[in-house]
């Protein structure tokens, strides 16, 4: 569990986050939501120290993370697995080499542990056949695919996935949606996911923290968030006439009033 | 940002790669790379431009030399002294900060921008001990050795030209190139080339992991890390002379 407790960040002037807490549950895909601008990749890299907060306290699993020495922190970090948003592969390295390099630099497993290792991770994001390719080969979400391999590795506690499906066809999308759901519960991690992508919220958030220029405006589950009457969060997540339908759609089903399989060719031609 | 706020994180910077690697073997590695990278990657234009540089000072100071009563052989000492003061370990440098300069802040900044440099961090590797400190210990060890065979190969291009166009015969060359040579000129040039590999690997490694931004400025990053590193490599070449001649 990570517990974020009045997080304040900002740049010269301009405060970004203004007084957060939040807590991430472990066992549970935890979203942070939000329009461009709100502070919700802020929020992300306070989480991992790539940003140092200028208030506040994150706390993993009762460590106080902002509170540890430069050594401390980088021990802390090998129990952090992060994807990227572009997925951040090393370039000059194949898909093998570059899920390999935490193993290579962290463990002093035999190259035949560690080639086990790399092709039980390959296999769990079903990239059996990519070992010798090399990033520039692979598609965008062959990218995020590996880079949810390398993020998992070393077996981490805590997985953060920074917009996911940024530039992913939906079908794409759901897949490493479902991978990631899988990837939680399977481990039984921590994982927070910083997300734009309205499918992710309904399909795999447990919990979901939907962030308002700089502040927490909302907090609850992709069960809740359709009977929210949070204006702005409705606003962001429904924008559009289509959403607004499906959310219409979805109170109804939930409500028992219409049939969630229900048959469609046969009430269009009734 | 001023010179001094510059000064400070470039400082911060050199302060910051000093710590345990995490596991030696690849620190190990990267460095090998580096060499490789760095002093075989760079062998071909060294060769190339040391041996055209002997040879035009040799045409050149031929040319010059017309009186008679200055035997021959000076010419090929002064070509000797030309090459290893000067020619070997200063343009040699500056040639290198413009291809390797280029390299390692480009690349730095094309990692910066991607975010490889924050997955490193997120592992938690110090990517400044294990970026950059590896590309200035390789450049330490490889450019000292490439100025030696600039040194060389310069030498050679002259005596080679000397011959081929009749203007100064190799025996006389050989003889002009034993007379007064003095040792510590070899020991003030490869002083220089330990000073210059260091600017033409920190300054650029400094530009491109502090890039921010996108494509445009990492190339802005690159042209800056080349300017910059000739202006210090020129600098640091006349103090060295006011202090060390």
């Amino acid at each position: 569990m990570i517990q974020v407790e009045n997080i304040k960040k900002g740049f010269s002037n301009k405060t970004v986050i203004e007084d957060v807490s939040a807590t991430f549950d472990t066992g549970k895909c935890n979203l942070i939501i939000g329009a461009s601008g709100s502070g919700k990749t802020v929020l992300m890299k306070c989480l991992v120290g790539l940003l140092e907060p200028n208030a506040g306290d994150i706390i993993y699993d009762g460590t106080n993370f902002t509170q540890l020495n430069a050594d401390h922190k980088k021990i802390m970090r090998r129990k952090i697995g992060m994807l990227f948003q572009g997925s951040a592969l090393f370039d000059s390295m194949t898909v093998e080499q570059n899920i390999m390099f935490p193993l290579d630099m962290f463990t002093h497993q035999t190259k035949g542990e560690k080639q086990k290792r790399v092709d039980q991770v390959l296999d769990r994001v079903n990239l059996s056949e990519a070992h010798k390719k090399s990033p520039a080969e692979l598609s965008g979400g062959m990218k995020k695919r590996v880079g949810i391999a390398r993020a998992i590795v070393l077996n981490p506690q805590y997985l953060f996935c920074d917009e996911p499906n940024s530039g992913l066809d939906p079908q794409t999308s759901l897949v490493i949606d479902k991978l990631i759901k899988e990837i939680t519960q399977d481990f039984n991690i921590t994982t927070v996911v910083n997300t734009h992508d309205m499918n992710s919220v309904m399909e795999i958030g447990d919990k979901i923290i939907y962030m308002y220029q700089g502040k927490k405006e909302w907090e609850g589950s992709n069960k809740e968030i359709i009977f929210s009457k949070n204006e702005r969060l409705n606003n962001f997540i429904f924008a559009s006439e289509f959403l607004k339908d499906a959310k219409d759609m979805r109170m109804l089903e939930v409500k028992g009033k219409i049939q969630n399989d229900r048959d469609m060719d046969k009430l269009l031609n009734s | 940002m001023n010179i001094f706020s510059r000064l400070g994180e470039f400082l911060l910077m050199i302060k910051g790669m000093f710590t345990k690697p995490e596991h030696w073997r690849m620190y190990w590695k990267e460095l090998m790379h580096q060499c490789v990278e760095l002093g075989i990657g760079s062998l071909g234009i060294v060769s190339i431009i040391s041996v055209f540089i002997g040879a035009v000072s040799t045409l050149q100071t031929a040319y010059q030399f017309v009186s008679p009563i200055i035997p021959r052989s000076v010419i090929a000492q002064i070509v000797r002294d030309s090459v290893i003061l000067e020619f070997a370990p200063t343009i040699t440098c500056i040639v290198l900060a413009g291809v390797v300069g280029s390299k390692i802040s480009s690349e730095l900044g094309n990692m910066r921008v991607s975010e490889q440099i924050d997955a490193l961090e997120i592992m938690g590797i110090n990517t400044k001990a294990y970026l950059i400190l590896p590309k200035i210990i390789a450049a330490l060890i490889t450019i000292p050795l490439l100025v030696i065979i600039a040194m060389t190969l310069g030498i050679w291009g002259g005596r080679m030209i000397g011959d081929i166009t009749g203007i100064l015969p190799h025996e006389i060359y050989d003889r002009g190139l034993l007379d007064a040579f003095v040792p510590y000129n070899v020991t003030f040039a490869l002083t220089k080339a330990y000073t210059f590999a260091f600017i033409i690997t920190a300054i650029p490694a400094y530009f491109g992991y502090n890039v921010r931004g996108g494509a445009l400025e990492i190339g802005r990053a690159s042209t800056t890390a080349v300017v910059t590193s000739c202006i210090m490599i020129l600098l640091a070449d006349y103090l060295l002379a006011a202090i060390l001649l």
